[in-house]
């Protein structure tokens, strides 16, 4: 959880209050929350003037408009067919076994969220992940785990 | 058929002074690009393959004053990643390309829509948007181009779901008509290009469209940027005349051991190894927005349409019947055929629904399902089936 | 003009006709399902699909406007086979149960199955595979997810109609679904409870919360005495749900069926909708006292009507500092049952806590008004049960009685006695028409100088009316009104109430009376009539309602014998102690999501 504060009420001073500011305001939330809280969800409402169910059914809408809790760093493996075809499995495999959590899941220290997500554009280096905005491509078990020891140790 | 050999071409990427570019078209008028587009035959680079000269001209056409162009960076079409490479290495042609169109048509703002997978790329492109637009400005160019990202939604790929998304809304596509060029985004007259066909739009201007039909078909005019991968040896980014045999495509690309070519992406077409000789690849065979994966005889063709359904079943939008429930049936028929659970023939009546998908579901994603499932299974029966 | 050829018939219409309109005018019917007269177009369901000439897929006739030379056919094979499939497809993601549902034979999709797609059907059931929420958190409706069909109508009813927005679409592809916020329970977000989207929900997916067995309980419990009231706009509804036509007035036949249901009492909410007038107006005009010659600035003008819950739960959600600003008074259904259990008992010599109360009501959000906590002055619950008029329908046929054949009946007495101005209630603007006739005659000693008394400026079905009366000819006692202009306002459709609150939070609403009404139409379009409706039943519904004003005796509230030995024997005056203990209540603020 995270407290939402002011950060609505800058946002709309930046991107502004019509409805096609919805899709920034919540970008950037996210951005720096990786998810959506109901507060959050409620405050962009109010200062838009929409109802919050609109509000959260257009973020429900977005893979990647997280209405559900998750962590710091955000793992995305691909799991459409080139990617599966050249080792998702044991990525995730690994991932699962470095973090403790199955997919779906994130850490208890809300550090790492572990998902899948449909092709994220890298497959001539597949199998290919994303943590949070970042692609890391051409992985294989070792590859990830190094990049995972990397994160934790930031 | 003509016959072609796998030509390789350097067109997308070749290097040129963007401005000389840009004053070039500068210097002519909107009625002579929309020509030039129409001589060279350019058809969407996206996979819809829409004639670029006649969208410029029915949108040039619109009396409104305020227009759009819009890019379509949403390249989400599983195996196609030559958009994201093209933004990457020469992103001031597609600005270039947004501006000549806006040119055209007589707008004066251009709107990018990104996908969200792609955001690491944005900090590099509003560096070179920023220098671009010094640029334009000095050539006199009345046009600005602002970016706007997606979250995560195959169909904001779709035109209309594209323009909802920019309003803030849920990517649905829209009732049509009225079409883009009429009502668009913000329900303004909008040209939405694919990346790829600004970049050529570009470059049809500064080597003519005499130069471009040196390429291609007569149905297929030109060079077009491929995305391969799967099982080649050269997985990458390769840019290929227009209108040669997947043998050819496969001689070239493959590992020695092609079962099937999946031209297209998920909403493409299979083709298998007896029909490699009698299929171009081009918008008078099997047309495709660059995706091209090729898959060996290691592969079952039963998991690789089980990806595609199940790829579908989550990226509908979810409001129309055939798409939303019809991909639901696709996918959990194949796996009860597959468990032996419902007779082989069942695949029948499936076929006969990505029939009906293709005609009644709301837009190209619904209407589009039914290409890798009536391919796969048409072509791999007994791969689906034990 | 555009001409168009349908199945090889040329029909010519107006630009922007749709091809669905076009076809109806040519007789034929071509089938639908997401779409609705009172709402946008959707174009989802694909079941209106037909065949164009030329046109590379099937395209939807709900959604395409008609195009100069368009060939159209509406039952190709290709249209056959598609709509067969299109049909089976909703059926294989719907729960049907359809011998134990509510809305068994009065449900869009049954009646699509039954003309397009019986026999075997093809595909698998998807149902099993999906975690469907049952919703009964609140009490006036049912939301039932696996019987959700996604055609958006209850979401485009929300947003459009009642502009509240309590649902929407959430998630996509397979997940897609309607949802409040974050899908929480419908009793902890925004809804009103006004029941438009149970109006126009083609299948049992939204229905209301049925109290009928409670009800024949109570009413077999030799133990207990039963009593019913009807609300104005039940009687000229409730012959469509047993066989008449829109816009019959079926008062006499109703009133003798709730008689052999075994009501013990058969009373008329109209006789507390006077009652409401004369506490209702009697506050208006202290407020204008004080406003107008004590100088008080604290008083609250506008005031507005609370006769209808699902506008006061708008106001408590949407717009909480106006609370001070709606009329103290409780509906008439809710003075009827603080009176049930107190007046009517003591002059029946029945005991209070043997006293069932229930009530029949166009209106889905009176359910949850019953239940409000602070709807207890008898010291009992004032109102026990409520049902909508659909649910008396059911109890009529369960009773077997023969409805279009029963003899005329008249209501019992002590609260059964009402005034044409009570019954217009049930009509947008017939609250302030009824306030008129009784606070215009008070204030200058004459009737209201409109023609019949029927104040046509605040009738009809336009969103928003407004109206200004000049007071002339006071009577000593409200010579202060002298020349004074009373601007009033009339809102039906939560949208319209929302426009006249933005007004107002800007400061712009310079009216001194404003009644709204939830639902489009007022009452006689409440969330708890007939199915289906459309502007044409509504309009025949409300001139139902004026016709029975017209052949009243007593058309004026203040001259109810009932209404003036009510206060004579038990409540003294209007805004006494005692109505303000048993006639007048509060309201509470609520959060806006």
């Amino acid at each position: 959880m995270y407290q939402v504060g002011n950060l609505v009420k800058e946002l709309s001073d930046k991107h502004g209050h019509a409805r096609e500011s919805l899709m920034p305001i919540l970008q950037a939330i996210v951005l720096k929350h990786n998810y959506l809280t109901d507060e959050a969800m409620v405050e962009v409402a109010r200062e838009l003037d929409i109802s919050a169910a609109e509000v959260y059914g257009t973020a429900s809408f977005y893979t990647f408009l997280d209405t559900q809790v998750k962590g710091k760093y955000v793992i995305r493996v691909c799991k459409t067919i080139t990617c599966s075809m050249k080792g998702k499995s044991d990525i995730i495999h690994t991932l699962e076994e470095i973090l403790k959590i199955k997919v779906g899941e994130t850490t208890t220290d809300k550090q790492f969220s572990l998902i899948e997500t449909n092709c994220i554009g890298w497959c001539h280096k597949a199998p290919a992940i994303l943590i949070n905005e970042m692609p890391y491509t051409d992985l294989t078990p070792g590859k990830v785990s190094e990049i995972i020891k990397d994160y934790m140790n930031k | 058929m003509e016959n072609k050999v796998l030509t390789k071409v350097d067109l997308i990427f070749e290097k040129i002074d963007s401005k000389e570019v840009m004053a070039k078209a500068f210097a002519m008028s909107s009625a002579e690009i929309i020509q030039s587009m129409l001589d060279s035959g350019l058809k969407g680079r996206g996979g819809a393959g829409f004639p670029t000269g006649l969208k410029w001209k029915y949108t040039a056409a619109e009396k409104d004053t305020d227009k759009y162009i819009v890019c379509n960076a949403d390249e989400g079409e599983p195996g196609t990643f030559k958009d994201r490479e093209i933004l990457d290495r020469v992103s001031n042609k597609v600005h270039g390309g947004m501006a000549i169109a806006g040119r055209a048509i007589g707008s004066k703002k251009g709107i990018v829509y990104l996908r969200g997978e792609y955001r690491y790329l944005l900090p590099k492109l509003m560096i070179e948007l920023e220098a671009f637009h010094k640029m334009i400005n000095e050539i006199g160019f009345d046009f600005s181009i602002e970016y706007r990202m997606g979250s995560g939604a195959y169909i904001c790929g779709e035109e209309s779901a594209l323009f909802e998304s920019i309003e803030g809304k849920r990517g649905e596509p829209r009732n049509k008509p009225p079409y883009p060029t009429v009502s668009g985004v913000f329900d303004k007259p909008t040209s939405i290009n694919n990346v790829e066909t600004l970049v050529t739009a570009m470059m049809i201007i500064q080597h003519g469209a005499k130069n471009f039909i040196q390429y291609g078909t007569k149905d297929s005019r030109g060079s077009k940027v491929f995305s391969i991968s799967g099982d080649t040896p050269t997985p990458g980014i390769f840019e290929l005349e227009l209108g040669m045999t997947v043998q050819q495509f496969v001689n070239e690309f493959g590992d020695g051991d092609t079962k099937a070519v999946q031209v297209g992406g998920a909403s493409g077409f299979c083709v298998p190894r007896k029909k490699f000789a009698e299929t171009i690849i081009g918008f008078e065979g099997v047309p495709t927005g660059g995706s091209m994966k090729l898959f060996n005889s290691s592969r079952s063709m039963y998991n690789v349409l089980h990806n595609y359904l199940d790829f579908f079943t989550e990226e509908s939008c979810g409001q129309c019947t055939p798409c939303r429930v019809g991909c639901q049936q696709l996918l959990k028929g194949i796996e009860k055929v597959k468990k032996g659970e419902a007779k082989s023939t069942y695949l029948n009546e499936l076929v006969k629904l990505a029939d009906t998908m293709k005609i009644a579901a709301k837009c190209g994603l619904g209407q589009s399902v039914g290409n890798a499932f009536k391919s796969i299974v048409g072509n791999f029966k007994e791969e689906i089936i034990y | 003009m555009i001409n168009l050829h349908i199945n090889d018939q040329t029909v010519s219409v107006q630009e922007g006709t749709t091809v669905l309109a076009a076809a109806k005018k040519l007789k034929i019917n071509i089938p639908t399902l997401c779409n609705h007269d009172d709402l946008c177009v959707a174009g989802n369901c694909r079941v209106c699909i037909v065949e164009q000439k030329g046109a590379r897929t099937l395209i939807a006739s709900c959604a395409t406007p008609v195009a100069e030379g368009m060939e159209i056919h509406t039952n190709t094979l290709k249209v056959r086979n598609a709509r067969k499939h299109i049909v089976e497809l909703l059926l294989s993601e719907h729960r049907a149960d359809c011998t134990k549902c509510y809305k068994n034979q009065n449900c869009e999709l049954q009646s699509l199955a039954n003309d397009y797609a019986f026999g075997d059907h093809v595909f698998l059931d998807l149902v099993e595979d999906k975690k469907y929420n049952i919703d009964r958190s609140s009490p006036s409706f049912v939301k039932d997810d696996s019987k959700c069909i996604r055609c958006q109508r209850c979401v485009r009813t929300c947003s459009q109609l009642q502009y509240i927005s309590a649902i929407s679409v959430a998630n996509k592809g397979a997940h897609q679904k309607i949802s409040s916020f974050h899908d929480r329970p419908m009793s902890q977000v925004v809804c009103t409870n006004c029941g438009q989207c149970v109006n126009r929900c083609p299948t049992g997916a939204l229905v209301e919360k049925t109290y009928i067995d409670q009800v024949w309980d109570a009413i077999y419990d030799p133990d207990k005495h039963v009593v019913v009231q009807t609300a104005p706009a039940v009687r000229v509804a409730l012959g469509e749900d047993l066989g008449y036509d829109p816009g019959e007035r079926v008062t006499g036949k109703m009133v003798n069926a709730l008689r052999q249901l075994g009501f013990n009492s058969v009373l008329d909410t109209d006789f507390s909708a006077d009652l409401t007038i004369m506490e209702e107006g009697t506050e208006l005009l202290v407020r204008l006292k004080k406003a107008l010659v004590d100088g008080d600035k604290a008083v609250s003008l506008p005031m507005f009507t609370s006769c209808s819950p699902g506008w006061i739960k708008f106001v408590e959600h949407k717009y909480p500092e106006f609370l001070p600003n709606l009329s103290t008074c409780k509906s008439p259904q809710q003075m009827f049952g603080a009176l049930a259990k107190t007046f009517y008992a003591k002059k029946r010599n029945i005991d209070p806590s043997k006293i069932v109360s229930v009530s029949i009501m166009p209106c889905t959000a009176k359910k949850f008004e019953a239940d409000r906590p602070e709807m207890r002055s008898s010291g009992f619950k004032d109102v026990d049960f409520v049902l909508t008029t659909r649910e008396l329908a059911v109890m009529i046929k369960q009773a077997g009685i023969d409805f279009r054949n029963i003899e005329e009946a008249n209501y019992d007495s002590i609260m059964g006695d009402s005034t044409g101005a009570a019954v217009i209630f049930g009509a947008t603007g017939g609250v302030m028409e009824a306030a008129l006739r009784t606070a215009y005659e008070i204030v200058t000693g004459r009737e209201v100088p409109f023609g019949n008394l029927n104040i046509t400026p605040v009738r009809g079905m336009d969103g928003i009316k407004e109206a200004t009366i000049k007071i002339e000819g006071c009577v000593e006692a409200w010579k202060f009104l002298e020349g004074a202009e009373l601007k009033v306002a009339i809102a039906h459709g939560l949208v319209n109430a929302n426009k006249i609150m933005s007004m107002a939070r800007a400061g712009k609403a310079p009216y001194h009376f404003v009644e709204i009404m939830a639902c489009p139409g007022g009452c006689i379009g409440g969330g708890g009539q007939p199915i289906p409706t459309n502007l044409e039943i509504r309009k025949k519904r409300m001139k139902a309602i004026y016709s029975e004003d017209e052949h009243k005796v007593l058309r004026k509230s203040h001259e109810n014998p009932d209404v003036i030995a009510i206060y004579k024997e038990f409540l003294d005056k209007p805004n006494s102690h005692k109505s303000h203990e048993l006639l007048h209540t509060h309201y509470v603020e609520r959060d806006n999501f």
